[in-house]
């Protein structure tokens, strides 16, 4: 009888030196991800090959509710808009409205598929500094919530009212120093050179406009909850001055998104695990700010939340396999993956975890991960202790869940299958993988570039 | 290829270099490779003794020998 034989690991030689502070940093992966909600890594790539985008339901509605709780435990009105930007994948958008959230859109393309999800109107809210005409008169229609950016957005709806019988419900944007670096002032009216109040007397003036709310979103993976203590004080002091200058209730507050995920940051000395704000962080500093204002207790505004990243990261794993292991000329490990950056846009900033999808041993060596693109910017992770894989083996990249599926590229290969695993455990295609046909479809040669004799 | 005489090997993957000091760790199978070369043993042997006690084609085997191979020579525990 034949003897089983032991699993294969490369042979590895490093030289040890003691003392001297590791620039790879600390391995990070101590098991494998073998399973997502219970369905076997291998079952999946079986069935839906490999690379593929896998999205749990059931870690959005968790992270959800934990956010919720959060907010709702603190202050008595709570709004969450899902912000499509961050993922707008029809099945990803319907599981948060599922869930209760309104639809926080910052194009017209957007917009529409916020409609096409049957998000009711009045539960739209629109953002961001390119809005058509068409587009705003599509939002006066259906009584959504456009939130001004800029003077030309302003008196173009105005004119618009001037034209049309619904009255306009309009909130502006409101940018600021929260005492946080950059500061985003390009979007916007400024809080403290007096713009914003210019602006908003604009728009009571007008008599045409609905003033709704206060919009601010002060940037993005802000690990300080305190800035929005700030931002959150200083549109509550705006508000209290809309309502004794004319005797106007404001209907919400809107404080966007940015939360941190769990993700690191490229250059972050402690993993962003160790370091991201908790949601009742975030949501202490935001109701406090509220609440301790000068808005009277009866007026007290719904607050809105645009939270994206904070709520869908977590959710999303890109699965993927080996396609080479190289010693590159300086003695460095190299692995070529089927994962590129146009896949996995978030690696230009984030350290992503990537984890083996079988089991591996301690040993590990110091490695860059490439994609699969010739292209040199290609590069997955730059440094990172990694165990000794092999051609065709298995990893999960984690936490890619936020931005991943709506500022990819197709370039150089085609975008593959996303699957959502349903809260029974259950894998659904929620987005098919592209063919050669999904590209140059759109393409048109003209006749006379037809006849080729190569 | 051999290993320089001087070089200890442990069986729990030290490797010691006296020439230069300098130290290196090993993981099982990299032990057991190194072993044997420093027992005078060639590719074939180590090929053989590697195929029959590891579950590995001869393919995925050759290209990790080559490699750790180019590794050894590159921390110059090599005679050659």
């Amino acid at each position: 009888m034949a003897t089983k034989k032991l699993p294969f690991e490369r042979p590895l030689i490093k030289k040890l030196n003691v003392g001297i502070p590791n620039k790879f940093g600390l391995k990070t992966e101590y098991d494998p991800i073998t399973h997502i909600d219970g369905v076997a890594i291998k079952d999946l790539i079986n069935q839906f090959g490999s690379p593929f985008y896998v999205i749990s339901e059931k870690t959005i509605r968790e992270t959800y509710r934990e956010a919720k709780r959060a907010f709702t435990t603190r202050y008595p009105k709570v709004q969450f808009a899902w912000s499509y930007k961050t993922n707008y994948l029809n099945a990803v958008c319907n599981v948060f409205h599922q869930e209760g959230s309104w639809a926080e859109v910052v194009s017209g393309f957007e917009y529409d598929k916020a409609i096409a999800n049957r998000v009711q109107g009045q539960h739209i809210i629109f953002n961001g500094p390119d809005k058509t005409e068409a587009d705003i008169r599509k939002a006066i229609v259906n009584g959504s919530l456009i939130h001004i950016d800029h003077f030309d957005e302003l008196y173009t709806i105005i004119e618009l009212s001037e034209q049309m019988e619904q009255k306009p419900k309009v909130s502006i944007r409101v940018n600021m120093d929260t005492g946080i670096y950059p500061i985003w002032s390009r979007f916007g009216f400024n809080y403290e050179n007096g713009e914003a109040w210019e602006a908003l007397n604009r728009i009571m003036l007008s008599k045409k406009l609905e003033l709704m709310g206060l919009h601010a979103h002060i940037g993005t993976y802000i690990m300080v909850p305190w800035a929005y203590g700030h931002a959150a004080a200083k549109l509550a002091d705006l508000a209290v001055g809309i309502q004794k200058k004319f005797n106007h209730h404001i209907k919400y507050i809107d404080t966007g998104g940015g939360f941190a995920s769990k993700n690191t940051l490229k250059g972050a000395f402690i993993p962003g695990s160790d370091t991201c704000p908790t949601f009742d962080a975030y949501a202490e500093a935001i109701t406090s700010a509220i609440i301790n204002s000068g808005i009277h207790p009866e007026h007290m505004p719904i607050l809105i939340l645009e939270t994206g990243r904070a709520l869908i990261d977590d959710s999303g794993s890109l699965i993927g396999s080996v396609i080479a292991i190289k010693r590159l000329a300086e003695g460095k490990r190299a692995m070529v993956v089927d994962i590129g950056v146009n896949l996995l846009f978030t690696s230009f900033w984030y350290e992503h975890k990537i984890t083996p999808a079988q089991p591996f041993t301690h040993y590990t060596e110091d490695t860059v991960i490439y994609g699969p693109l010739c292209m040199n910017i290609d590069v997955i992770r730059d440094n990172i202790s990694f165990p000794l894989l092999n051609k065709g083996d298995h990893f999960v990249i984690s936490r890619i869940g936020a931005y991943n599926m709506t500022q990819w590229m197709q370039f150089i290969t085609l975008r593959p299958n996303i699957v959502m695993i349903d809260m029974d455990g259950k894998p659904h295609i929620i987005r098919k993988g592209e063919t050669n046909d999904s590209v140059t479809s759109q393409e048109v040669v003209p006749d006379y570039l037809k006849k080729i004799t190569v | 290829m051999k290993i320089k005489k001087n070089i200890a090997v442990s069986e729990t993957g030290f490797v010691f270099d006296p020439t230069t000091g300098d130290s290196y760790s090993l993981n099982p199978i990299g032990a057991e490779i190194m072993t044997l070369m420093k027992e005078g043993k060639e590719l074939p042997d180590i090929q053989k003794f590697v195929l029959d006690k590891y579950d590995v084609d001869k393919a995925t085997f050759e290209k990790s020998y080559l490699d750790f191979m180019n590794m050894i020579r590159q921390f110059h525990l090599t005679e050659e």
